[in-house]
């Protein structure tokens, strides 16, 4: 027999175990919300059109987002072309080389470049890359995408790289293996999934990435291929289209969003899918 | 997507010895030395990085320090007119300490249950599922959470929420007067929704990093479920949760699109969480591009070092309250 305050204690415990999985269940809530939203609005607006057509202005039907879905790509390449090397030999020198102190600050200075808000991140670089050239351009889209990959991909780097294992790299260096040759050829080889995977992650983080476009890539309605020009992108537009007080703007902007979010996903499955084989192995 | 603690290893067989069995001494070192330079230079690049972001808003917001000095804080103007110039950031960082808050309010006792589930509670099986639904809500971009603010959840915020409370609650000041398109309310609830991911993932790292010492000998007190995560688990983690929350806190002050897409922009300090606000972030998406004379510029960057200079204290916080958590008998290496 249960005294009469033991049963209040069980029945609480239930209640409060309830109350949990209902924050879980509160915690999902907004990504099935948004994910039918996307799908309900998004679906009707997207057509063939939509990713083989320029923008047409507001009344006209048929316009697409092809060169804002295309100039996302090249901004993602531009940044990646500066943040991969970067990222990856710095984390290199912190699993490798770097010493304790170094290594700290040095790790220490990532974490907090992380916390900066996207939107300072476009004023900096408005002020080094915009205001000297007198131009929005891609290149200073793509540097300031590169300056927020940067600090993520160093440290993924750095914490795929510690787990190989020290036996591999004091077998190589008894066979007398320059050290760089063995980081190169054995360290980054044996991990280079996990490197994959941290560089895939920096690349969905940076392609939905509005804030820092703003003031570094204007948009544009055209196809421009000439990077020292401004350049247009898939989440500006979707963010210029959403505010537009048009209905078939409002409907582009729900189509964008789709798509992007689709290429979000489909990075995000990328991931799982090399991690995933990863634990198999 | 899988945390970083997570990231296997591929096994993939390391390479056979015999391609480096020629080692000419004098380029390998020449090699050596020149692989070490481009990584420590490397390395060295995202600490410019750090001096370049501090530098460049210090910079930028020289003309304005030394037109308003500390006043910039305290007023509420904000009058680009060129006879009249002058501006303040007050009613910004107003709308970012209530919005901010807000979503801490929300977000928190939302995400702590939903760790608490994740750890001690949730059948293994749904465990690894929830944790990657989690993870896609944290890749939803931002400005995709201010279009399903603008065309769905404003509309019901307004149409069905804002009534009911007004209803119960109206007595209150933060309840009362009329609630017309954005509001703190909606850049409150809407951060909230984007900082969910960021909390519940720390603060599940930081309750699995209990000792099960610590459940075993509460259970073995006779505590219900609910006690030994109270007693055991909530309290002994108490300074990790402090630190995820204050993470979270440094995601939401520095949150933009979104929170410009619902909030109003409109630059006024009410009490009501049903009036419009304006945050610094916001100030500087709306306004930064169409800024003509310097001096609105320079104070804009002046917005841009507040706005930084409080996240990185926010967030070094965080990073020493995570830190001293996961010292003490931690289960993670």
């Amino acid at each position: 027999m249960l005294t009469p305050h033991q049963r209040y204690r069980k029945y609480k415990s239930a209640f409060m175990s309830g109350l949990a999985v209902f924050c879980a269940i509160l915690v999902i809530t907004p990504l099935g919300l948004i994910l039918y939203h996307l799908l309900k609005q998004g679906i009707g607006a997207l057509d063939w059109n939509f990713f083989t057509q320029l923008p047409k202005p507001h009344g006209e039907t048929g316009g697409g987002m092809a060169n804002a879905i295309v100039g996302t790509g090249e901004l993602i390449a531009l940044a990646m072309l500066m943040a991969i090397p970067i990222g990856v030999f710095g984390g290199i020198y912190l699993s490798e080389y770097g010493s304790e102190k170094v290594n700290f600050w040095i790790r220490f200075g990532a974490d907090i470049l992380n916390g900066v808000p996207s939107i300072v991140w476009g004023m900096t670089v408005f002020a080094i890359a915009v205001a000297p050239f007198g131009t929005k351009s891609a290149y200073a889209g793509g540097v300031a995408l590169g300056f927020i990959a940067i600090p993520l991909i160093l440290r993924t780097t750095e914490e795929v790289l510690v787990l190989v294992p020290n036996s591999y790299r004091e077998a190589a260096m008894a066979l007398g293996i320059p050290r760089w040759k063995i980081i190169l050829h054995i360290i980054l080889r044996t991990a280079s999934k996990g490197l994959i995977t941290g560089i895939l992650l920096a690349t969905g983080r940076i392609a939905g990435e509005t804030a820092p476009l703003m003031f570094t890539i204007l948009g544009n309605m055209y196809w421009n291929h000439n990077l020292k020009e401004p350049i247009a992108a898939l989440p500006l537009q979707v963010f210029n289209y959403a505010i537009a007080p048009y209905d078939d703007l409002n409907r582009q902007a729900w189509a964008g969003a789709l798509v992007l979010i689709f290429l979000i996903f489909i990075l995000s499955l990328g991931v799982r899918l090399i991690s995933g084989g990863m634990k198999k192995a | 997507m899988p945390t970083l603690t997570d990231l296997p290893i591929s096994t993939t067989p390391v390479a056979s010895h015999d391609q480096y069995a020629i080692v000419n001494s004098s380029t390998s070192r020449f090699g050596d030395r020149l692989f070490y330079s481009i990584c420590l230079l490397s390395a060295i690049t995202v600490a410019l990085l750090f001096l370049l972001v501090i530098g460049v808003q210090i910079h930028g917001s020289k003309l304005s320090f030394a037109a308003f000095g500390w006043k910039f804080l305290t007023s509420s103007q904000w009058d680009p007119s060129s006879d009249t110039e002058s501006y303040g950031a007050l009613p910004f960082i107003y709308g970012t300490v209530v919005s901010s808050l807000l979503a801490l309010f929300i977000a928190v006792p939302l995400s702590v249950g939903t760790a608490v589930f994740l750890t001690d509670l949730a059948p293994l099986k749904i465990r690894q599922p929830l944790v990657s639904v989690i993870e896609m809500l944290a890749a939803v971009p931002s400005v995709i959470w201010g279009l399903w603010g603008i065309f769905v959840m404003v509309p019901w915020l307004n149409g069905n929420l804002v009534p009911i409370l007004k209803k119960t609650l109206g007595f209150l000041p933060i309840f009362s007067g009329p609630c017309i398109g954005g509001s703190m309310l909606a850049g409150g609830l809407i951060v909230a929704i984007m900082i969910l991911p960021i909390v519940t993932s720390v603060s599940r790292e930081i309750l699995r990093s209990v000792p099960d010492l610590q459940r075993e000998a509460a259970y073995g007190l006779g505590a219900t479920r609910w006690e030994v995560t109270r007693i055991a688990v909530l309290s002994y983690a108490r300074r990790g949760l402090m630190g995820a929350a204050v993470l979270g806190l440094g995601r939401a002050v520095g949150e933009t699109m979104a929170v410009t897409m619902v909030i109003g922009n409109v630059a006024q300090i009410k009490p009501s969480l049903f009036a419009s606000g304006y945050t610094l972030a916001s100030v500087i998406a709306n306004v930064f591009a169409e800024a003509s004379s310097d001096l609105e510029i320079s104070a804009l960057f002046e917005i841009g070092l507040v706005l930084m200079g409080v996240t990185i204290i926010i967030n070094i916080m965080a990073l020493l309250l995570i830190r001293a958590f996961e010292t003490p008998g931690s289960r993670r290496a």
